[in-house]
């Protein structure tokens, strides 16, 4: 760990050429810039759509519902989901902290393709900007969900043709991403850096790449199909002109389904470097950790008909999805034990990222056990489309990609930024917002094992009190993000300076300077063995 | 309590499966929580100042392989074995018709006799026959924990036999438009008696668990033709005749009255005409009317039909 000279590079956050200011930041190709562009416009998106969620509990308190009308709510869940789902979960940890610290993780100056990488900002900002428009042009905001089933997503009269291009369209930032992280592994590792001296974000960040680049073509496909349908009614999806609407399950969920790893790999390659910097050992089975993530990516794209379960398809589909949901459990299971064994015997220093990376396992258990549940034939018939599923869901995406994204967040923030948090704000934060995850997600859940189904404006009689239960958690699952941002947003202006590496990691990042210079490291390093080397210099 | 009631043997199969599952996930749960406290508290930076530089257990790394890959096999068999009985339906089971549109459901029984809820005989299996006249909906009825999508381009079928008399709701599950949370029914189960009275009784035997809780449905006979249609294809869900305020336009006074409406995205203005009504009605989509959703499904009448509609909206003044 060399001492970096005084005279080194400015750190990034300063503008070091001719353009200044916002203008420097628009077109810059360095992959930390555009790590917290992507940041922060993917912040913004979550709080509108957070914002969305709380007004659709609220309309679950009757009383609200002289504001909001039937087709308002079908509209909210749809743009909630869209939102939720195409800006914020699926680009999330990759577009954020996957740019910002891969090339760094590697030992390398930046991406491979630095111009492809603004681009696909651009691409992204651009479906953004579609999916806003789709809700004030036409005939109104979307009301068929963010799966879009046909033919109700071919039949009715809402803006769908434009909210499923907006979709199109981020899909090419996806994988224009994932293009550029895949050749950017294979090629721009440091002399040294062989695959299994690589730290365990960048096999996730891989494995996602890959699912990245080869399932969300056939989502842009089905998606220009439905635009074709609605405008040409061509008759690939619509019963009435000899199509099928089960082949648009099919084809959604091709893609759908694995998108779901792309949501929660990289949340499990932070988590996979959080562990070891706070337990101060190295990982416990890292080659089954890097095999696990390459084995979720493989099996993950075969599984996606569970999500069809009740839809008709034959006897020996419905076994074989089912079997194979069974399989894909494994290699999770398999990363929570050797997670857990890798607290076993460390010196572990408890601070806010390892709070968050162990909340993060406690609900992604909760989340994986409720999917296993889904994935029996005899139980997914009860809570099929009811609000389990919305619960159990939430569970995987918030509690496991939103807590993982957070504890990331807690763990890099000193590193972005060059400032340290109030740690005592963010533990204070901590508390409204698991009892509030909880009351929401898991009322949900028990919603749904007494019969509830998901996007219902009104409820039966005989739901009412748990809905209240659920909506007063929401509230408190607000209180602590607002909490949690504001720690954050002041810390990044007024925060205490941070050290180079506060918490005593030893992967690249924590060798070079706070906030890293512009081109990360005066010398690129060699390296000499794995990530996780925390043995004291000449034992 | 009410809302674990298992009202028909496939409740009892899906429930074991589940009380299993849910057995082990809390034994799993628990477990992996101890044991990060426990390490956490154990191996504190205070109470283990210098961390075991363990890479790993290839033997550790089997078990927590095969053990869980053993009993999520279990669940699947578990769960399909029981599916496998939940979805196969005896051959001496009654076949019912059920057909969903936006946003109704109507049951028609072997004999012709057509009804809005489903009625069923105490422990004799019945089969559903599931199709959508419109677009995709879910059948399912929480208390024999039984789901069936109804699809516009197949017949989806499933099965019942129910063991407790009562009335069980029946909630549509997949999202098919605004009224997508009010497309409810029931199913009225009965003593076999009752069931077969109603079932052989003719035109004009009375409804079976007439003391159970019914959704009000006005007798057809009463009413003027058009507004029987209407009432039967559901229009009044959505549409008053006597100027309340619903999800779509009242029809009282729109014969003859000046309406603007979105063709696409640009707004026209005109005279609510006989060509306009019979156009509202077969292509909704093509003329919405200003400040609602466009949310109508097309009506499917034969154009006899659409005659006695427009006629009787026409005397709506």
């Amino acid at each position: 760990m060399s001492t970096h000279a005084a005279t080194a590079q400015p750190s990034y956050l300063v503008d070091t050429g001719t353009r200044k200011g916002l203008v420097a930041w628009l077109t810059t190709t360095d992959h930390k810039r555009i790590g917290l562009l992507y940041l922060y416009s993917m912040m913004t998106f979550f709080f509108v759509a957070v914002g969305i969620g709380f007004v659709m509990r609220l309309v679950q308190l009757t009383t609200f519902q002289k504001l909001i009308t039937a087709q308002t709510y079908n509209a909210l869940f749809t743009v909630h989901g869209v939102i939720m789902i195409f800006l914020f979960v699926v680009p999330g940890l990759p577009a954020i902290f996957g740019n910002f610290f891969l090339p760094i993780l590697i030992g390398a100056k930046d991406v491979s393709f630095p111009r492809l990488n603004l681009a696909s900002w651009y691409f992204f900002m651009a479906g953004a900007i579609l999916a806003v428009l789709s809700l004030f042009t036409g005939g109104g905001a979307p009301d068929t969900g963010w799966t879009f089933y046909a033919p109700f997503s071919l039949k009715t009269g809402t803006n769908v043709s434009l909210a499923v291009f907006a979709a199109f369209i981020l899909g090419f930032s996806s994988m224009l991403t994932g293009i550029n992280f895949i050749t950017t592994i294979h090629r721009l590792r440091a002399p040294g850096m062989q695959w299994f001296r690589m730290p365990l974000m960048c096999w996730a960040l891989y494995s996602t790449a890959w699912i990245q680049l080869l399932a969300t073509p056939i989502l842009a496909i089905t998606l220009a199909l439905v635009i074709l349908e609605r405008f040409f009614g061509i008759g690939i999806f619509d019963p009435a002109k000899g199509g099928d609407p089960l082949l648009y399950q099919h084809l959604f969920w091709i893609y759908s389904h694995p998108a779901v790893y792309i949501m929660i790999l990289p949340a499990m390659g932070a988590i996979s470097e959080i562990l070891p910097t706070f337990a101060k050992r190295p990982i416990f089975g890292y080659k089954a950790i890097a095999f696990s993530s390459m084995s979720i990516a493989g099996v993950g794209s075969l599984v996606w008909a569970h999500h069809m379960f009740t839809s008709g398809m034959s006897g020996t589909a419905l076994m074989l999805f089912s079997l194979l949901t069974m399989i894909v459990a494994v290699p999770s299971a398999i990363k929570v034990f050797n997670w857990v064994s890798t607290l076993y015997k460390g010196s572990i220093d408890f601070q806010p990222p390892l709070l968050f990376a162990l909340t993060f396992i406690f609900l992604f258990c909760i989340g994986g056990l409720t999917g296993v549940m889904q994935g029996a034939l005899a139980i997914n018939v009860h809570i099929h489309d009811t609000y389990f599923i919305v619960g159990h869901f939430h569970y995987v995406m918030f509690g496991g990609t939103g807590m993982a994204l957070f504890a990331a967040l807690l763990y890099w923030f000193p590193k972005m930024w060059g400032k340290m948090y109030s740690k005592k704000a963010i533990y204070l934060s901590w508390f409204p917002m698991f009892i509030g995850f909880n009351m929401l997600y898991f009322g949900m859940m028990i919603l749904g094992m007494m019969g509830m189904p998901r996007r219902y404006y009104v409820h039966l009689p005989q739901f009412h009190t748990m809905h209240v239960i659920t909506t007063v958690g929401s509230w408190f699952l607000i209180l602590g993000l607002l909490m949690f941002f504001g720690a954050l947003l002041y810390a990044i202006f007024k925060g205490e300076k941070a050290e180079d590496n506060p918490w005593g990691g030893v992967t690249l990042e924590w060798t070079i300077p706070s906030p890293p210079p512009l081109e990360n490291f005066e010398e690129i390093p060699t390296i000499t063995r794995g990530p996780y080397h925390f043995e004291q210099e000449g034992k | 309590m009410d809302w674990m009631n298992q009202a028909a043997i496939s409740a009892e199969k899906s429930d074991a499966v589940f009380f299993y599952v849910f057995g082990l996930s809390v034994v799993f749960l628990i477990f992996i929580t101890a044991l990060m406290i426990y390490f956490v508290v154990r191996y504190s930076k205070k109470r283990n100042p210098v961390a075991s530089q363990i890479d790993g257990h290839v033997g550790l790394e089997i078990v927590w392989t095969v053990v869980p890959l053993v009993l999520f096999l279990s669940i699947f068999y578990y769960g399909w074995t029981n599916y496998e009985y939940m979805s196969q339906a005896p051959r001496d089971a009654m076949a019912v018709k059920v057909t969903a549109r936006q946003w109704s459901w109507s049951f028609e029984y072997p004999n012709g006799k057509q009804s809005k809820v489903l009625f069923a005989p105490l422990g004799k299996p019945m089969k559903m026959e599931v199709r959508s006249a419109d677009v995709v909906h879910g059948f399912f009825i929480p208390s024999f924990r039984l789901k069936i999508d109804a699809m516009p381009s197949r017949t989806n079928t499933t099965w019942f036999q129910a063991t407790k008399v009562g009335s069980f709701d029946i909630q549509c599950t997949v999202i098919c438009g605004v009224d997508h949370s009010l497309m409810l029914s029931k199913v009225i189960v009965v003593p076999e008696e009752e069931f077969k009275a109603w079932y052989f009784g003719g035109e004009n035997a009375p409804e079976p668990g007439k003391t159970l809780p019914l959704p009000a449905t006005p007798d057809p006979k009463d009413l003027p033709r058009g507004l029987a249609l209407m009432t039967a294809n559901s229009c009044l869900d959505c549409h008053s005749v006597d100027g309340k305020p619903m999800v779509g336009p009242t029809l009282l006074g729109l014969y003859g009255k000046q309406q603007q409406v979105l063709v696409g995205a640009t707004l026209k203005t005109m005279i609510v005409d006989e060509a306009y009504l019979r156009r509202a009605i077969t292509n909704p989509m093509d003329e919405v009317v200003r400040g609602y959703p466009p949310a109508m499904p097309e009506a499917s009448f034969t154009p006899q039909e659409l005659d006695e509609v427009v006629s009787y909206i026409k005397t709506l003044k």
